[in-house]
C-alpha cells in the first residue's frame, strides 16, 4: 500500500495531483466526465476584480509538444465567481479549492484576495504575477523582486489563508523573486507560468495569434520548468508547486524529486479532458515502480544526491 | 461528450482538397447535427475539431478539407487505424425553431454538416430546401447526396462553371423559406445576413484549445454575453450574433 498524501502549506492533499488554472475553469466541464473529488485540488479560472473578456481570437496555436495561448485571462469577475461559480463548484468539489487571482495594481490584488478569503471552501490564494499575455498587469509584477514583494506583503495583511505566489519563467533570475516572495510572507510559489512564445502563419505572414505572443506550454516545456523548481526549491524553505508541462504520473514523482511538495497539470487537460484522473490513478503503480511508499519522502529527494 | 478509440471505416478524396473519413463509432453522445468531433492525431499536440455530417448507430461520417498540418496529417489515416476522438461536442441545430419549410445552405466546407441536417428535417416531414455554394465546379462535392435525401437543391458557383453563376445569396433572395440554417465562410455569413428575411442559425469556425469548455480560447463576444464557440456554440442563432 503506497501512500500519495502530501500538505501544502499545512493543508493535507490526498494526492499532489492539481489540475492548472486556466485549464480546467470552475470544474464544471470536467465533473461532467468523471468525480473530480479524486483530485488532491484544483486551481480555478484566474480571477480578477472586473469581468474581462480578454484577448481577441485566435488565442490558440499549435506548437512542438505543445501549445501556445493567449486568451488573456478571460472570468466573469470575483463578484460573479462568488456569486455564481462557487456555489456551483462546491455542488460538484468538496475539498478545499486552490483560488487563483491576477491584477492589474496592488489594491486590485488586495481587494479580490480579501473576498475570496471571506468565502467557504477556499484553501489556498494562488496569486498569479505571471500571466504573460495582459497588459499592465500580471507578469509586470512577477518579474521584478520587489514589486513581486510588494503584492505579497499587501494580500499577506488581508488574509489568514495560504498564499502561493505563481512565478514567471520569463525572467532573468526565478531565485531572486521567490526568495522576495518569501520574505514578504508567502506561504509557497507555484511554478512555471507559460513562457512567452509566438508563432507566424507562412501563408499570411502575420503571427498566428491575434495578441502576437502567448504562453507555451505543454511537455516541451517540461525540461524548463524542472530545472526552475530544483533552483528555487534549493533556495527556499517555503513548498514549491510544480508545473510546466507534467502529462504523466511519472512527470509527477519527477517534479516532486527536483523538489515540488505539489504538482500541477495544465495542458494536459485540454489535450485528454482525463488526463487529471489518470494521473491520479496511475501514481500508485509509477511509485511501486520506483520503490517509493509515500510520495512526502520523495520531495526534493534529487538534492540530497547532489 | 465521451472519449473513444475508433476505428476508421474509409478515408477517401471527394474533391482535390476535401476528403470523407467514416469512422466506427458509439454515437449515443451525438445529440444533434452542427455537432463535432475532436480528433487526436499523431504528431500533433492540440486535438482536431471536425464537424460531423452523418451519423447512425455505429458510425460517424466527417468531410474535412485540407488546409494545414492538422487536416493534411488525417489524409494519411488508413481504414483500420484507430484514433482518439472526442465525439458529440458542441451545441449543434436546434431544428425546433425550422418552420415547415427550413432553407439551408452550405458554402465549401461547410456543406457537411447541412446533410445531416436535411436528413433529420426531412425525417420530421419538412419541406427542406439546400443551397450548396462552391467556388467552382471542381470543388464540388455531395450534390448528388442531398438529391437522394429528397431535399431541394441548388448549386452555385463563383465562376459559373456549375449550377448558378454567383454566391449563394443570389439563389436565397428569390426563394421563400420559414427559417434558414447556414454553415461557411465569413463573407457568405455576412452576405446572407444583410440577405435573409427571416431568423435563422450560423454555425461558426475557431481555433480552439480544448474543444469542451474549459480554456476559453475561442470565446466570442454575442448580444447576450461571452460564447464558448466549442461549447455553447458552434451554432449561434441570428438574433444574438454581434456582426
Amino acid at each position: 500500500m503506497v501512500d500519495t498524501k502530501v500538505t501544502l502549506c499545512g493543508i493535507g492533499l490526498d494526492n499532489p495531483v492539481i489540475p492548472a488554472s486556466g485549464t480546467f475553469g470552475f470544474g464544471r466541464e470536467f465533473a461532467e466526465l468523471y468525480d473530480i473529488n479524486c483530485l488532491g485540488t484544483f486551481s480555478f479560472k484566474g480571477t480578477t476584480r472586473e469581468p474581462r473578456f480578454g484577448n481577441p481570437t485566435p488565442r490558440i496555436a499549435e506548437c512542438p509538444s505543445g501549445m501556445l495561448n493567449a486568451v488573456g485571462l478571460q472570468n466573469p469577475g470575483v463578484d460573479h465567481v462568488i456569486a455564481e461559480e462557487l456555489p456551483e463548484l462546491r455542488k460538484i468539489f468538496h475539498k478545499p479549492v486552490m483560488a487563483n487571482v491576477s491584477g492589474f495594481s496592488v489594491a486590485e490584488y488586495v481587494e479580490v484576495c480579501e473576498k475570496l478569503d471571506a468565502q467557504e471552501g477556499i484553501g489556498w490564494l494562488e496569486v498569479n504575477v505571471s500571466c504573460p499575455n495582459v497588459h499592465g498587469g500580471g507578469m509586470s509584477f512577477g518579474t521584478c523582486p520587489e514589486a513581486a514583494a510588494e503584492v505579497t506583503r499587501a494580500v499577506r495583511a488581508v488574509t489568514k489563508k495560504p498564499i502561493i505566489i505563481k512565478l514567471s519563467p520569463n525572467v532573468t533570475d526565478i531565485v531572486s523573486i521567490a526568495k522576495a516572495c518569501q520574505d514578504a510572507g508567502a506561504d509557497g510559489v507555484s511554478l512555471i507560468n507559460t513562457l512567452l512564445g509566438m508563432r507566424i502563419n507562412l501563408r499570411t505572414r502575420k503571427p498566428l495569434l491575434a495578441n502576437t505572443t502567448g504562453g507555451y506550454s505543454g511537455p516541451a516545456v517540461f525540461p524548463v520548468a524542472v530545472r526552475m523548481v530544483w533552483q528555487v526549491s534549493k533556495a527556499v524553505s517555503i513548498p514549491v508547486v510544480g508545473m510546466g508541462g507534467v502529462s504523466t504520473a511519472e512527470d509527477v514523482i519527477e517534479m516532486m524529486l527536483a523538489g515540488a511538495t505539489a504538482v500541477e497539470v495544465g495542458a494536459a487537460n485540454l489535450v485528454d479532458p482525463y488526463a487529471s484522473k489518470k494521473i491520479v490513478e496511475a501514481l500508485p503503480q509509477a511509485m511501486g515502480k520506483y520503490g517509493i511508499h509515500s510520495l512526502n519522502e520523495i520531495i526534493g529527494a534529487a538534492h540530497k544526491t547532489n | 461528450m465521451d472519449q473513444q478509440f475508433c476505428t476508421i471505416l474509409e478515408n477517401r478524396p471527394l474533391t482535390d482538397l476535401v476528403w470523407q473519413m467514416k469512422l466506427a463509432a458509439d454515437t449515443r453522445s451525438v445529440t444533434a447535427p452542427g455537432q463535432f468531433v475532436n480528433l487526436k492525431l499523431e504528431g500533433l499536440y492540440l486535438r482536431r475539431p471536425i464537424s460531423i455530417c452523418d451519423w447512425d448507430d455505429g458510425s460517424i461520417t466527417l468531410i474535412y478539407k485540407v488546409v494545414g498540418t492538422g487536416t493534411e496529417a488525417m489524409t494519411a489515416l488508413q481504414a483500420g487505424q484507430q484514433i482518439d476522438t472526442l465525439v458529440g461536442l458542441g451545441n449543434g441545430y436546434n431544428l425546433d425553431k425550422s418552420g415547415s419549410a427550413p432553407l439551408l445552405i452550405g458554402g465549401g466546407v461547410g456543406v457537411p454538416p447541412m446533410y445531416g441536417l436535411a436528413k433529420q428535417l426531412l425525417a420530421q416531414g419538412k419541406d427542406v430546401t439546400v443551397i450548396l455554394g462552391f467556388n467552382t465546379r471542381d470543388e464540388l462535392f455531395y450534390e448528388a447526396e442531398f438529391r437522394a435525401l429528397g431535399a431541394r437543391v441548388f448549386v452555385t458557383t463563383v465562376d459559373g462553371s456549375y449550377g448558378t453563376k454567383g454566391f449563394v445569396t443570389d439563389v436565397m433572395k428569390n426563394l421563400p423559406y420559414s427559417y434558414f440554417y447556414t454553415c461557411g465562410p465569413m463573407p457568405m455569413f455576412k452576405a446572407i445576413e444583410k440577405t435573409a428575411v427571416t431568423s435563422g442559425q450560423f454555425s461558426f469556425e475557431e481555433r480552439m484549445g480544448c474543444g469542451f469548455g474549459a480554456c476559453m480560447g475561442c470565446t466570442c463576444k454575442t448580444k447576450y454575453g461571452n460564447k464558448r464557440i466549442c461549447k455553447d456554440g458552434p451554432v449561434l442563432e441570428r438574433e444574438e450574433i454581434v456582426w
